[in-house]
């Protein structure tokens, strides 16, 4: 039971996948607009995110390492992580056809989002079993969606902050993120 | 087999990528029928909203036409006929700011009207027959024509085609079935108003 804590907190905020080791940027910085559209697709990238997580460890440990072909790891993962996106894309757009309009292209690109090839191929390197890599990928999903959503309230607040001229936009925004991958650096002893 | 697969490492990684590929081709094929979605729902719940005049003042044939429009993105204030409180609907429902009317295509009428034929001078040439959106008049080629008041939806585009002129829009006739109480006018002050509207009380009945 400790050892799932241990992994939970490591993952979501010791290895915070995006403000820590910099893993899956492009939606950190791309749907944080809103924060209503940054909470469906921290939700849906953290579904993708655990599904990875237990399909890819069932994968290499069925089929890639008893044939010898840990080799074809990368290769491999990206298939299992282009077929889960596409099922949780159908899922989306069946359940909630809103979501599906606001994230749009978004949710199609969680496929090349890196922290998901990352977490497949992190927890492979670890030597995990089933259940710590399920954990593990549920963690990474948690700690990005905790980032997204913090990092979309504050972008919607300095919306309406009085920014010097040349800040406004993007820049402020990075400002924002690094400022806050700053303070995430503070959990680093944590465990 | 399996001799033949140890002694060809590559016959063994193609086999185990195709049959991955076909494994989760399998799944998403099978996912892909259990969640199909029927048309794009969001068109039909726009389409549910609009007022389903099909008078075509937006400038498409019909009311569903421009829901799936909108929903790729055309603007939501094409509507006359609906008004403001459907662009208010439709703005809520995809969580847009609201704008005002577009002038440009008509004004919101103050009453519901419904067509009416002044059938002794009808001469009977179909041309509002073929006009009408909802197939709310009746006739035939040298017969005279009506209007069915139920189905009428009060769009106007059968005037203009008449030859004669024997179409009048009228206001609908209140009866038993839909009359309702007015809206109450705004109440008198109350202790809590704000002071602006205390303020400005006096002035207005001076001038009334």
């Amino acid at each position: 039971m400790q050892e799932f804590a241990v992994i939970l907190v490591s993952s979501i905020l010791i290895n915070n996948y995006v403000l820590v080791q910099f893993l899956g940027l492009c939606p950190f910085m791309g749907v944080s607009n809103k924060l209503e559209s940054a909470i469906g697709m921290a939700a849906a990238t953290t579904f993708v995110l655990t599904l990875t997580a237990m399909a890819s460890y069932v994968v290499n440990a069925l089929v890639l390492e008893p044939l010898g072909l840990i080799y074809l790891r990368t290769i491999a993962f990206i298939l299992v992580i282009a077929a889960v996106v596409q099922f949780t894309k159908m899922f989306i757009e069946k359940t909630s056809p809103l979501l599906y309009r606001v994230l749009g292209v978004f949710l199609p690109l969680i496929t090349t989002n890196c922290a998901v090839l990352g977490v497949a191929l992190q927890n492979t390197s670890k030597d995990l079993n089933f259940m710590q890599s399920s954990l593990y990928g549920f963690g990474a999903g948690a700690g990005f969606s905790l980032v997204l959503i913090f990092f979309s309230a504050m972008r919607e607040r300095l919306a309406a902050a009085d920014v010097p001229v040349s800040f406004r936009g993007a820049a402020i925004a990075m400002i924002t993120a690094g400022l806050m991958s700053l303070a995430f650096m503070g959990f680093s002893g944590l465990v | 087999m399996i001799e033949l697969i140890s002694q060809n490492p590559i016959l063994a990684a193609l086999a185990a990528l195709v049959g991955l590929a076909i494994v989760f081709g399998a799944l998403l094929g099978f996912a892909a029928e259990k969640f199909k979605v029927e048309g794009d729902p969001i068109v039909e719940q726009i389409d549910e909203l609009l007022p389903q005049t099909q008078c075509g003042q937006c400038g498409f044939p019909g009311c569903r036409p421009y829901a799936e429009s909108i929903a790729n993105g055309d603007e939501i204030n094409k509507c006359p006929p609906g008004g403001q409180s459907t662009i208010n609907a439709i703005a809520s429902l995809l969580d847009i700011p609201a704008p005002e009317l577009d002038a440009e295509h008509g004004e919101e009428s103050e009453v519901k009207t419904v067509a009416y034929i002044r059938e002794d001078e009808c001469i009977g040439c179909t041309k509002c027959i073929q006009a009408c959106p909802v197939d709310a008049i009746m006739g035939a080629a040298k017969f005279m024509h009506t209007v069915i008041a139920d189905e009428c939806t009060g769009c106007d585009l059968c005037v203009e085609p008449c030859p004669v002129d024997c179409i009048d829009m009228l206001p609908v006739e209140e009866t038993i079935a839909d009359w309702r109480w007015s809206i109450p006018a705004k109440p008198g002050l109350i202790a809590t108003d704000k002071r602006g509207e205390l303020a400005n009380q006096p002035a207005k009945e001076d001038a009334a």
